[in-house]
């Protein structure tokens, strides 16, 4: 990432709005170093009472797919319906599967 | 001068002075220098206002004359106003803004640190709730004092510039007079020359971290209890309460 804009380095920023929920990725900030990235994370995107936690990462660090390979990497997965578990019949009688 | 009487300045002093900070840093909004830092400012200035609020709305009611906290923000002239003299300083530049907001915040932390042992439930109730805010703000400028003193050579002058110039308002800060003193002694007010010590390890710490120092000289300036301010206040107050003077039935 360049700081040559004056405005620090992006950070992408992760949120969790309640104890043992997934962190989701909700935008990114900038800052020149983590404590900042953190406060800023924590101005911008938990001012209404979001998060009981915060992930930022440089955002040099988050490794990407590239949308041009698309098609080899999530096309094959599409036609694959007994990858649902909604494709099984549940075997009469069974009451834990 | 009753109780009552005393305590209504008490809330005055504090709720003004919160209320002349919250106005400053809402001065930030649009000119922070990157977005994140604007909304930063403003964050601040919002919790400012919410404790000014706090003291104005239950000193009007300890005055008892039915005087809301708008009539007594929006209502009082500058000889009136009894805020520490640290929170009318003009922001200047960023350095000075932090400077500024920094002696404050490290006070601020301690005062309603001591204040939540008050015998008197609301400013207990008060502090409770500030001191969290409090210390959030402290993370704020103490580390941001860090990044400008220990940064490049321009943000290290700035910065150094800044603490020489605002030094001598904090002496205010820590000053007891006969109101503070009797409400201390009740155990409601804070007796805030007992904090000044560890006010000032906060500051030394902060200020080697951030490679500068602060004045050999010792001269204080005074006034802000008896409504004596700098010339900066009356400006800010002109502006600040025009809207609600031009409009007295204005809402939200």
């Amino acid at each position: 990432m360049s700081v040559d804009n004056n405005q620090g380095e992006l950070w992408e920023v992760f949120i969790q709005s309640k104890n043992n929920l997934p962190y989701k990725h909700v935008g990114s900030v900038h800052a020149t170093d983590k404590e900042m990235a953190l406060q800023n994370a924590r101005d911008l995107y938990t001012r209404r009472g979001e998060g009981r936690g915060i992930w930022v990462v440089p955002s040099q660090y988050i490794v990407a797919s590239d949308p041009e390979e698309n098609a080899e990497f999530f096309d094959p997965s599409v036609d694959k319906i007994y990858r649902h578990p909604t494709f099984f019949e549940m075997p009469k009688g069974s009451k834990n599967i | 001068m009753t109780k009552e009487e005393m305590l209504f300045q008490y809330c005055l002093r504090m709720g003004d002075t919160h209320n002349v900070f919250a106005h400053r840093m809402g001065e930030w909004c649009t000119n922070g220098h990157i977005l994140e830092e604007d909304i930063a400012m403003t964050n601040i200035a919002l919790d400012h206002i919410g404790t000014a609020r706090a003291w104005l709305i239950y000193g009007g009611e300890v005055e008892n004359k039915g005087r809301t906290e708008d009539d007594l923000a929006f209502h009082r002239d500058e000889r009136d106003y009894v805020n520490m003299l640290i929170s009318e300083l003009p922001n200047g530049n960023f350095a000075e803004t932090i400077v500024r907001n920094f002696m404050f915040d490290a006070f601020s932390l301690l005062y309603y640190t001591e204040l939540t042992k008050s015998s008197n439930e609301t400013l207990a109730g008060i502090a409770q709730k500030v001191i969290k805010e409090a210390k959030y703000h402290l993370k704020h400028s103490a580390n941001w004092m860090v990044r400008l003193g220990d940064g490049t050579e321009e943000s290290h002058q700035k910065l150094q510039s800044a603490i020489d110039e605002i030094w001598r308002f904090t002496g205010n800060m820590f000053e007891m007079d006969d109101i503070d003193q009797s409400l201390s002694d009740s155990g409601i007010g804070v007796d805030c020359a007992q904090i000044k010590e560890q006010w000032m390890a906060v500051v030394m710490q902060t200020v080697s971290d951030a490679k500068v120092t602060i004045p050999e000289n010792k001269y204080m300036l005074t006034g802000s209890k008896k409504g004596i301010h700098t010339e900066a206040l009356g400006h800010m107050l002109a502006e600040m309460q025009s809207l609600a003077r031009a409009y007295p039935d204005a809402k939200w």
